[in-house]
């Protein structure tokens, strides 16, 4: 059938099954608009394309598909690259169109023109710069292949006008045929044979998993496994969800601000097995002190991230549900009871914990009180920073795909914008976005996006008045020097100030005041006491909501490794 | 200690940036790059001499793998292979002089394939020793100009060895 690009494109998202895309017009994308414009594919316009691109995140890590974003060239093109950054860092399926000028015209600094594909090679997985309309059927075919098989990420289809134009015929492959890509599915069997010798000797054995399992779909299998050997578990911040929090082989969050239990763990084991996590230096802390005395079984998709950083002893290259269920045919249960006990006892008598107090909100009591309200069943999206932590710590996820956070590019802004692509993929669900007062004002102005299409996402705003990590930092760094990190801080104010108290200044903006001006329902919290009751009313509001929860303004997040310690190396608080 | 990988790519533009801004951007050290296409049209092979050690290179080629557009890399360093360079070599030389010029181009079998009252240019092929034992020859007499394509290499015998192939993904 003969069509115009453009309209190829649509239809691919078609064939695709894509049932939302998230985006922003412009001059050289209008013609795709127009004509998804015609079509009953959902669209959501946000109100700036990082918006757009975290969005379609949310909504990849929500519900393990490809996520789908759509920007102008130039400026809409160069505001997606953070997002895509960040998505590529995690490993999240993405494709992100981009309009371009035409192909005459691209290199002469053409208006609104932009070397897209030049500035994020290093951050895609792929990408396309189309040429001819005649491609567009197999590029696009190729793209979603790309972002979702192997390693996933995002995969960019940058869409020149003139080329968008063009009509050409459409047949839409059936098959992809791209002779440099063809990932490895199943785990040699002899690796994996040799993997489970090193668990039938292991005395203190240790799984390590991380955001591979959740992307594999292979927390059914991990848990099994681990449940079936009696193998204690560890979960990356990226990991989170992959294995319960409430299972009693579970040791908590590893690494920086990992739990004593998890970090002793990751010391003293004897046998490592490291799935779908990439040994990041926030999880691994010095890499002298990390396992040091562990043999290491790596499984991961992604041959490049195996002996990396951690030279490994059995390397198993392949998906991870495969690997863990042939695994899973020879796991017995494993003699290490007093291992077992050593570390349920770490863990007992080193759990997570914080000063409560009743006249001012802990940040740690607010996130507590979301999972015990919400009965776990929430998905919760964060920030970046202290949020992100005490969202970590602080709310036990028992489901995969459950907590979406910006875990390797640490990208501030994330939370809202994927909190909403997350509550349109699934518009019955309880959906909270756990920020900071910082972080939340880099993506605010997507409370139109939420409040016009109606999503009744909520946003607990853990405020402080700071940017509460960068603050912490200095606090315990830099000789309490807090340099810019008081976001209340006014020309009137002494330069130098590291003694917040009654006389600071108002905060701005008043986010209560701000939610209503976009429509959005604020609620501000002052007390423990209103906690609760606030976010009740929020869970059962039919609106986008605020929840303001005025808290301590110099909490810190404990337990912490130093940048760069080793990870036995634990500040408590 | 150098590494030599030959590197089979899909013949598209942007590819070589792709590879370099690749190697750039996590820190490889790379010596030569030389690319030219090869018997089939929409092919490109590339020969690079990295810098490393062995894990280096190992991440070398597990990073270039997981480029979409890189189809096949094979380690050259420790198979045995032919190893060319080829230079352009710009020496002054008075009309004096030239008759030594000759004789060590002579020893080399390089080429003299330009000349001019003032200047001779050399042509020379070869390993990457000969090359640079031919400059260090020259330099008494005044290097003008050198000009390099740097390495490239094929293995000998008829089985091309493959290499880095067995874990080819994402």
């Amino acid at each position: 059938m003969r069509m115009p690009g453009a309209k190829m494109v649509v239809e691919a998202l078609k064939h695709e099954g894509v049932e939302v895309v998230f985006g922003y017009p412009g001059g050289t994308i209008m013609p795709f608009f127009d004509f998804i414009h015609r079509e009953d594919i959902r669209m959501i316009l946000t109100r700036h394309e990082q918006g757009a691109v975290h969005a379609a995140d949310g909504y990849a890590r929500a519900t393990g598909r490809v996520g789908v974003c759509v920007a102008t060239s130039g400026p809409g093109a160069t505001n997606l690259v953070t997002g895509i950054a960040t998505a590529n860092m995690d490993s999240i399926p993405i494709v992100a169109i981009t309009g371009q000028v035409p192909v005459d015209m691209i290199g002469n600094d053409a208006f609104q023109e932009a070397d897209i594909i030049g500035i994020s090679r290093p951050i895609t997985k792929h990408s396309y710069l189309v040429r001819d309309v005649a491609d567009i059927p197999r590029i696009m075919k190729e793209a979603f292949h790309i972002a979702r098989t192997g390693r996933p990420g995002p995969v960019l289809v940058d869409l020149p006008k003139d080329v968008s134009v063009a009509t050409g015929d459409f047949r839409y492959p059936e098959h992809v045929d791209i002779r440099g890509y063809n990932p490895v599915v199943s785990g040699n069997p002899q690796a994996i044979e040799e993997a489970m010798d090193l668990v039938r000797s292991a005395k203190r054995p240790l799984i390590y998993a991380g955001g591979g399992v959740i992307t594999a779909e292979a927390s059914g299998e991990l848990t099994a496994f681990a449940r079936k050997a009696g193998i204690p578990v560890t979960l990356t911040l990226m990991g989170l969800g992959a294995f319960p929090g409430t299972d009693p082989l579970f040791l908590g969050m590893l690494g920086m601000h990992g739990t004593v239990a998890a970090n002793q763990a990751a010391c003293e084991c004897d046998l490592m097995i490291a799935i779908g996590a990439r040994f990041d230096d926030r999880a691994t802390g010095r890499l002298s002190q990390f396992a040091p005395k562990a043999k290491v079984v790596h499984i991961d998709i992604d041959p490049a991230s195996i002996s990396k950083n951690v030279v490994v002893d059995i390397p198993i290259v392949g998906d991870a549900r495969e690997i863990l269920r042939q695994m899973l045919k020879s796991a017995e249960p494993l003699p290490i009871d007093s291992w077992r006990e050593k570390l349920m006892a770490t863990k007992r008598d080193n759990p997570l914990t914080y000063r409560k107090d009743c006249a001012v909100i802990k940040p740690q009591y607010v996130v507590e009180k979301i999972y015990e309200l919400t009965g776990g069943e929430a998905i919760i999206t964060t920030e970046v920073g202290q949020n992100q932590m005490w969202a970590a710590h602080y709310f036990r996820y028992d489901r995969p795909r459950t907590f979406l956070s910006s875990g390797g590019l640490g990208t501030m802004g994330y939370g809202f914008p994927a909190a909403i692509g997350a509550q349109v993929a699934f518009p019955d669900r309880v959906v909270f976005d756990i920020a900071g007062d910082g972080s939340i004002q880099m993506k605010i102005q997507e409370l139109a996006t939420a409040v016009l299409n109606e999503l009744p996402v909520n946003i607990a705003i853990l405020n402080n008045g700071f940017l509460g990590m960068v603050r912490q930092w200095q606090e315990l760094f830099f000789d309490k020097a807090y340099a810019f990190s008081c976001l209340e801080q006014r020309l009137s104010c002494p330069r130098h100030c590291n003694n917040p108290g009654n006389e600071c200044p108002p905060y701005v903006p008043d986010f209560v005041r701000l939610a209503e001006a976009y429509g959005a329902k604020g609620i501000r919290v002052e007390h423990p006491e209103d906690v609760g009751e606030a976010i009740r009313e929020a869970i059962g509001s039919p609106k986008t909501v605020i929840l303001d929860f005025l808290v301590a303004r110099e909490e810190n997040v404990f337990p912490m490794v130093p940048a760069g310690a080793g990870i036995n190396e634990i500040m408590i608080g | 200690m150098d590494y030599t990988l030959s590197v089979l790519v899909e013949n598209h533009p942007g590819v070589l940036a792709q590879i370099s801004g690749l190697l750039s951007g996590r820190g490889f050290n790379i010596r030569s790059i030389a690319a030219g296409e090869t018997e089939e049209s929409t092919v490109t092979r590339i020969i690079m001499a990295v810098e490393g050690d062995d894990r280096v290179i190992d991440q070398v080629k597990k990073q270039l793998d997981r480029l979409i557009d890189v189809i096949r890399i094979t380690d050259l360093t420790r198979v045995p292979s032919v190893d060319r360079e080829l230079a352009l070599v710009k020496v002054s030389s008075t009309l004096s002089r030239r008759a030594e010029v000759f004789q060590i181009v002579d020893v080399f079998r390089a080429k003299i394939v330009d000349i001019s009252h003032k200047s001779l240019t050399v042509e020379v092929t070869g390993v990457t020793e000969k090359v640079e034992a031919l400059i260090e020859m020259l330099k008494p007499f005044g290097i003008k100009e050198i000009v390099r394509t740097g390495r490239i290499s094929i293995a000998r015998g008829e089985v091309v060895p493959e290499k880095g192939g067995e874990n080819r993904t994402s």
